[in-house]
């Protein structure tokens, strides 16, 4: 039997779109959950962004929140933003009573007692948690290979990576497996999926959203923020998601300053030159060339410009990241939680060996490059250096930014790769963030918005980079870059991804 | 050949502000294990610190009262190692930026006075606890105190001996006392000391190898550590050995102390600023508000007691033991009472009971101003001093009003004539052998009708007028005459 066409259509319009028909009780929340749900049974065996779906409870919570809705139509309280919508989070979001695993069999069967801030916000705009997403784990990744549970597939091409490290969330958001996924970015882990999977993906303002319950990377890097089917959606979810958390003590409120840009015109966008190189494929560079004329077709001026300290991003980034993950990560011991080896005959040995198992090659990795390059001798030459990097990345983007209110560039140096093409590799990995690791070391918003696709169907991604807290201009840009590029709507064929990955 | 000590004392301090360092669990000691903590202070993943600004104002009093210069901004690090009571793996503390530096506290010490100096004082977090064999065999940890906030009081290597040693905990501790930043209650480990200690031959001004003692808490194992191990290092050193550098672990039962195989020395902490927390900004007016709001220190109000009130040195040094006390004495004072009187009556009576009973002045039912009104009453000869310690002894049980108590308990003082001599008419009507012993010339059978005649009265007799009474008595009635 042919499916209805309407159940298919809940999970391809946008989560606005969808709240907007839940608050008209055109459809329940029961059947938009429904309708997720079987998506997610009928393809994630293939795509396997999830590693977690909450059927029955979420089946649950739909009840709940369409008692809201219909309490709401029948003139009582008005229900929340996203009352009844069906979303999905990263593993790495801390979720109360909800496994969190970060996909490490090191977090095996831990049950948080807390929620982090973001899902608390998420829970309180009347959104429906479907599941957990997969991910690199710890989200140190490029690919989502990292992930100790299965790889993520690319909707688009089921034999091509997601992206990383939010591989599943970036999938399942274009898998239409949720209306909107959360996701973490430390150096392009948002930014880096939603290109290759073809969906919005911002990186906020750090300090815009609480990090309290993300299960912490690199604490001075990592945000949390919305993958999203349309740039509507990712302003609507940033909006929720943002502001001060008394629980974060790097979280802030936008300053009353921040613009609220609604249209380009006027707008003046810088097109760093570092980033059109021959290292980058032709069809990529294209594409940014083509949404400079359509931003400047509705009014803004676009020029090439020098993007200084660019050399430094990628060695900068991998030093301070790892640095802190050793530190972070030095808590997942056996002790209380998590992974203990079975055998051990001393409080040394049932330390090495739960870390010994519990973690992926990719994690040791960047844990034992973290833990020397803050070793005693070390130190200054490595940690040091890279701050007073970071402080000169940070001044240059300052530079550019006052003669440049947006900065317009790929966000990877091609589209998706195929699953294992760079994972025997590391350093080809790392370069997957050249792009994106800047705006990271400097803390100010970057997004990434569909604007086309490559000679073989897949997505292709453009990062629009401004100041702090300029994250309006970056959605007024991509608003017109996302209108003329004419990717809304168009969507991954999830039976030739189940045939190809068959056939792979 | 003979030396000289040299020991620096690293001092940990437990604050008592009403939460934890950086969540809102209470801080308090003990509690069944486990019970007294959250995600934040257990470094579940994902919990974030924040800090509680409470303990910026107590360690910027802590000091100033130390004489440190306090930073306008420092710096929260990470020190990271691995070990169970730390769930975190590393403690957020403070490195290359410390709160306070730069300070001295004066010390009393058998040789005279000593000025020993302070590096730093610097906020970090307690760890848990680790419980071995408490519940059935092996070890299990409790976390109640985790992010219970410490400052860590780093003084020079100033001192000389066991005994400066001694007395210069014992006035860091006084100190912290005073100012109500500590319980300082060592035996439940809110006050505890690293000590290092190296020998060199006097005259000599290079330091020695030292050794460090960890977690000393008790006065008496501080400085019993000290001497047992200068004597070690001498013992060395004389038989041509070397002192080698490393973490010693301090057995008080045994009297000694043993190496830790060199294996703290190895640790590189690998320190760096925390990310999870901004810099401390203390303002010019913070210091200057919480300048404002120190008390009279335990060294400065003894100098005024012996120096302004004449108070002996040795009372002194009782009057100012504790905050308590101290402030007691003080609302003695501004009873307008005598200072001797007031000195007699906390020093003698009131500290007497407290010893003889095991209680401390913290907690009795009633304050100084209590006292204060008790000792006037008796300076006034309202009531007499025999009366006035029952109605001590009320108020250590029962706390109350001493006026009041004076009426209702029928010890307001029989001071008027017909009182006096209606008892003194009863006292010989009752004891003429006593009365033919004082006409015959024996002086005791004075102090015997005295006793008599106070018992007639009930005790409540002011015994100079009773006293003048009785001689008036048996003097003006004659020569002899019966
Ligand atoms: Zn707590």
């Amino acid at each position: 039997m042919n499916r209805s066409e309407g159940p298919e259509d809940l999970c391809r319009i946008d989560a606005l779109a969808l709240a907007g028909l839940l608050k008209l009780r055109e459809v329940s929340s029961v059947e938009a959950t429904r309708a997720f749900l079987d998506r997610i049974a009928r393809y994630d065996g293939t795509v396997g962004a999830f590693l977690h779906v909450r059927t029955e409870d979420a089946l649950k919570d739909a009840e709940s929140a369409q008692r809201t809705l219909d309490a709401a139509a029948s003139g009582g309280p008005e229900a929340p933003a996203f009352c009844g919508v069906p979303v999905a989070l990263k593993d790495n979001l801390s979720t109360k009573g909800i496994p969190t695993t970060c996909a490490s069999k090191m977090l095996e069967g831990y049950l948080p007692p807390y929620d982090a801030t973001a899902v608390e916000r998420v829970k309180a705009s009347g959104a429906v948690v479907l599941g957990k997403l997969n991910m690199d784990e710890f989200a140190m990744g490029s690919s989502n290979e990292n992930s100790s549970v299965k790889p993520v597939r690319n909707p688009w091409d089921a034999t091509r990576v997601p992206g990383g490290s939010s591989g599943g969330s970036a999938a399942a958001a274009a898998a239409g497996f949720a209306a909107f996924t959360l996701g973490s970015d430390t150096g392009g882990s948002i930014r880096l999926p939603a290109a290759f999977c073809g969906v919005v993906g911002l990186k906020p303002t750090y300090g815009s959203v609480s990090r309290y319950g993300l299960v912490a990377f690199a604490s001075s890097l990592d945000q949390i923020g919305p993958l999203t089917r349309s740039v509507a959606d990712a302003e609507s979810v940033f909006g929720l998601l943002a502001g001060r958390d008394p629980h974060d003590a790097t979280s802030v409120d936008r300053p009353a300053t921040a613009s609220a840009t609604r249209g380009v015109k006027g707008l003046r966008v810088g097109i760093p030159r570092e980033f059109l190189t021959d290292a980058v494929q032709p069809e990529v560079r294209d594409t940014v060339r083509r949404a400079a004329a359509w931003l400047s077709a509705e009014g803004a001026t676009c020029v090439e410009c020098a993007l200084p300290a660019v050399d430094y991003w990628i060695p900068a980034y991998y030093v301070v990241s790892s640095a802190e993950a050793s530190s972070n990560l030095a808590r997942f011991d056996g002790v209380r939680y998590g992974h203990r080896a079975g055998t051990y005959d001393s409080i040394a040995s049932m330390y090495s060996r739960s870390r010994s198992e519990g973690f992926g090659a990719e994690v040791k990795r960047r844990i034992l490059l973290g833990t020397f390059v803050l070793s005693a001798g070390y130190h200054d030459a490595y940690y040091g250096s890279a701050q007073k990097a970071r402080a000169h990345i940070r001044a240059g983007f300052e530079g550019v930014f006052r003669d440049h209110d947006v900065l317009l560039s790929p966000v990877a140096p091609q589209t998706a790769f195929r699953l294992g093409e760079k994972s025997g590799d590391p350093l080809q990995m790392y370069l997957q963030d050249i792009c994106t690791v800047g705006a990271s070391l400097a803390g100010i918003p970057a997004l990434s918005v569909p604007a086309g696709f490559d000679g073989e169907g897949l997505p292709i991604g453009l990062q629009l980079t401004g100041p702090a807290f300029s994250e309006n201009v970056l959605f007024a840009a991509a608003g017109c870059i996302e209108r003329s590029a004419g990717c809304l709507g168009r969507f991954p064929d999830l039976d030739r991804a189940v045939a190809s990955a068959k056939g792979a | 050949m003979s030396y000289e000590i040299v020991c620096g004392l690293e001092i940990h301090a437990e604050l008592s502000t009403a939460t934890k360092i950086w969540c809102g669990c209470e801080n308090a000691f003990g509690g069944e294990p486990n019970t007294r903590c959250c995600p934040v202070c257990t470094g579940l993943p994902g919990a974030l610190p924040v800090l509680n600004r409470r303990v910026v104002e107590f360690a910027v009093k802590a000091g100033l009262a130390m004489h440190c210069e306090i930073a306008p901004r420092s710096v929260m690090a990470r020190k990271n190692y691995f070990y169970p009571d730390m769930p975190k793996a590393y403690q957020i503390s403070q490195f290359e930026k410390p709160m306070c530096i730069g300070g001295y506290v004066d010390v009393e010490t058998s040789q005279g006075p000593r000025r020993i100096r302070i590096t730093r004082i610097h906020i970090e977090e307690d760890a848990g606890k680790l419980l071995h064999d408490a519940y059935g065999t092996g070890t299990l940890v409790d976390l109640n105190r985790c992010g219970v906030p410490l400052i860590e009081i780093v003084g020079e290597p100033d001192l000389r001996s066991s005994e400066e040693t001694k007395n210069y905990m014992e006035a860091v501790r006084e100190i912290l006392e005073a100012i109500a930043v500590s319980d300082v209650k060592m035996q439940e480990g809110s006050m505890r000391a690293d000590v290092n200690v190296s020998i060199r031959p006097v005259g000599e001004t290079a330091l020695g190898t030292r050794t460090e003692m960890k977690n000393l808490n008790s006065f008496r194992a501080v400085q019993r550590a000290v001497d047992a191990e200068a004597k070690r290092q001498e013992a060395l050193l004389a038989a041509g050995k070397k002192v080698v550098q490393e973490t010693r672990q301090w057995d008080d039962n045994r009297g000694e102390s043993r190496g830790m195989r060199g294996k703290e020395d190895a640790q590189d902490y690998r320190y760096f600023p925390e990310p999870d927390l901004l810099p401390i900004l203390v303002t010019p007016e913070d210091v200057a508000r919480i300048a404002a709001e120190l008390p009279e220190l335990p060294a400065a109000r003894r100098a005024r007691y012996v120096g302004t009130l004449g108070i002996a040195p040795a009372d002194a040094e009782l009057l100012t033991r504790s905050r308590a006390e101290a402030g007691m004495f003080e609302d003695v004072l501004a009873q307008g009472v005598g200072v001797r009187a007031a000195v007699t009556w906390m020093v003698v009576e009131l500290f007497g009971r407290l010893n003889t009973t095991g209680r401390s002045a913290a907690d009795l039912p009633f304050g100084g101003a209590d006292l204060g009104r008790l000792v006037a009453l008796v300076e006034a000869a309202k009531v007499n001093p025999g009366s006035a310690r029952r109605i001590l002894a009320e108020l250590m049980e029962k706390g109350g009003e001493p006026g009041r108590l004076a009426e209702s308990m029928g010890l307001m003082a029989v001071s008027d004539a017909g009182g006096l001599s209606v008892a003194i008419a009863t006292a010989l009507a009752q004891n003429a052998t006593a009365l033919a012993d004082y006409r015959s010339g024996s002086a005791k059978a004075f102090g015997f009708l005295m006793g008599q005649a106070m018992k007639a009265a009930g005790g409540r007799a002011d015994p100079k007028l009773l006293s003048a009474a009785l001689r008036e008595a048996l003097d003006g009635a004659g020569n002899g005459e019966a």
